[in-house]
């Protein structure tokens, strides 16, 4: 069940330049949300009307709090960084599906502003886990990963931390193998990375983004093209996904 | 205090409806409001088959409201009566089908497979302005708009509500056209086309770089576009067109509307609906207004 509630900001900071870390108070949210779901986050400025999809980093159901970790890019994101300790803010959710989180060898993959939305993930996550994530330059988050007790690997597409190269690229080099992936990133990371899942035999779950406007399934903005049968169907990210088995998806 | 309004013969318990293709079905939204608190569901465009759609992105954001190109991406209407119309019938709410084709041909195979089910009324989507047959094509010109109302009407068992699109010269030709085709009542508006360009793309931020803009933006151009038909017709009118809350309800409705649909606002608050019909109540409360007829029209 999905609730809209007025939550209010506990902790804000920032974890380099662009990147915000918010963590809310929204009990019914929060007792309600899954690893990989996401929440809609209104600006309630007057100007910008649709509500901000962002990813859910942790949950943490004892205080009834979410955080949210996501890049400041325009308007309402900026809005959102630069709220106050107690300031209140709108917000809708939890929105989609989450990612089904299996036994054995995990493999969590996450590009840029995809890597959020792992951390609860790989709370959550039983047994051995490897975390490999890209950046275009510098790095966010890996002693978080660390302190979980995963395995991670970085790379970066300029090489100033880690691996220079994309996150496929270091999986292939590293020979890096699992029973499951669990991936976020940008598209076309996604993609080949599907690719890379299919030649080892991996299940892989791809966690996806498009514009949306309502983020609850009624306004079918945000779509992907899925296969079905011989053809293919248009899903909604926000309802069907946002996480997809990397196999159904028209790459 | 006397909400109930008549539309077409069908009374509702208020004048509160959703805007096609902003509420799905009622699913949705069924998780925030009581649908039973709602005059009227007018669903998601039914074609007779299904639909795909336009390509993503489909959604941009602009001052005050959107665009949309989503293009009546729906799963055809013989899911809708299996699996929509039984939803719908759990709530004490009317239902408004909104029909939508490609051809004359496509919107009488929705309507012919229409007859006889649950439903209450139905709206004949001839506005849409993100197909590319069918949809605003139907809508712009008057000589089509009779003959599509004609043969719709020729199908219809429950009275026929057609929708207009405001990207024309004049909207009352419109009107009277669809009303001398057989229309038993109007809905206004569907969106105004519109665009939207990333600078630093250098590309049009949708797919189908032209779109349909909502939201509490169009409000005035809506307003305006009711008052006027309302003078030059005289069936009832479902108003839209950024309605957000009760004010800007009761502002159609001195404009002259029967009804009012709330559209984008649902997707701003997922409880704009039922507040909707919240503040109407209030005011009529405040302001000793016993039957809506009292301040409908009102403006000379």
């Amino acid at each position: 069940m999905k609730s809209v509630e007025m939550a209010k900001v506990l902790s804000i900071g920032f974890l380099n330049d662009s990147i915000c870390d918010l963590k809310i108070l929204c009990p019914k949210i929060a007792k309600e949300a899954k690893a990989g779901q996401f929440v809609e986050v209104y600006p309630d400025n007057g100007e910008n009307l649709l509500s901000r999809p962002i990813s859910i980093c942790e949950i943490d159901k004892e205080v009834g709090s979410i955080r949210l970790v996501f890049q400041v890019v325009g308007k309402g994101t900026k809005l959102f960084s630069r709220l106050k300790v107690n300031d209140e803010i709108r917000v809708l959710g939890p929105c989609g599906n989450g990612y089904n989180l299996k036994g054995g060898k995990s493999v969590l993959v996450g590009g840029g502003i995809g890597v959020p939305p792992l951390i609860e993930t790989c709370k959550q996550l039983e047994g051995e886990k490897i975390v490999v994530l890209g950046f275009r330059s510098g790095s966010f988050l890996v002693d978080e990963f660390e302190k979980l007790g995963a395995k991670v690997y970085v790379a970066t597409d300029d090489g100033s931390v880690g691996f220079k190269g994309n996150v496929v690229e270091l999986l292939k080099s590293e020979n890096i193998v699992g029973d499951n992936i669990y991936s976020c990133g940008p598209k076309v990371m996604l993609k080949f990375l599907s690719m890379y899942a299919q030649e080892k035999n991996i299940d892989c779950q791809v966690s996806m983004e498009e514009r949306m406007a309502c983020g609850i399934g009624a306004c079918v903005g945000c779509v992907v093209q899925i296969k079905d049968g011989d053809g293919w169907v248009y899903k909604k990210v926000c309802k069907d996904g946002p996480v997809f088995d990397s196999k159904e998806v028209c790459w | 205090m006397n909400t109930k309004v008549n539309i077409c013969g069908v009374e509702l318990k208020n004048p509160v409806m959703t805007a096609s293709g902003t509420f799905g079905s009622g699913r949705e939204y069924s998780e925030f409001v009581d649908l039973n608190r709602l005059g009227a569901v007018v669903v998601k465009g039914v074609a007779d088959k299904p639909w795909n759609g336009n390509p993503a992105p489909r959604i941009a954001e602009v001052y005050g409201g959107m665009l949309n190109s989503v293009g009546l991406q729906n799963p055809g209407v013989d899911y809708f009566i299996e699996n929509d119309i039984p939803f719908l019938r759990q709530f004490d709410t009317k239902i408004i089908v909104n029909v939508c084709g490609h051809s004359i041909e496509e919107y009488t195979n929705v309507v012919k497979k229409l007859q006889g089910q649950d439903v209450d009324l139905l709206e004949l989507n001839i506005s849409c302005p993100n197909v590319s047959e069918g949809g605003m094509s139907f809508g712009t010109d008057t000589k089509m708009v009779e003959k599509v109302v004609q043969e719709v009407k020729k199908c219809a068992d429950k009275p026929l509500i057609v929708k207009l699109s405001p990207n024309v010269t004049d909207i009352t030709e419109i009107a009277k056209a669809a009303v001398s085709g057989g229309a038993d009542g109007l809905s206004l508006i569907n969106t105004l086309t519109g665009m939207k360009i990333d600078i630093y793309k250098r590309q049009p931020v949708l797919q189908r770089k032209i779109g349909g803009m909502s939201g509490p933006a169009v409000k005035p151009v809506a307003v305006r576009m009711v008052y006027q038909v309302c003078k030059a017709v005289d069936v009832p009118v479902i108003g839209m067109g950024g309605i957000s809350n009760a004010e800007d309800a009761i502002e159609f409705i001195m404009a002259g509307a029967t009804g009012v649909s709330i559209g984008t606002a649902n997707f701003i608050n997922p409880r704009a609906t039922v507040e909707t019909v919240e503040g109407i109540e209030e005011y009529m409360r405040k302001y000793g207004v016993k039957d809506l007829s009292e301040i409908r029209g009102i403006i000379e």
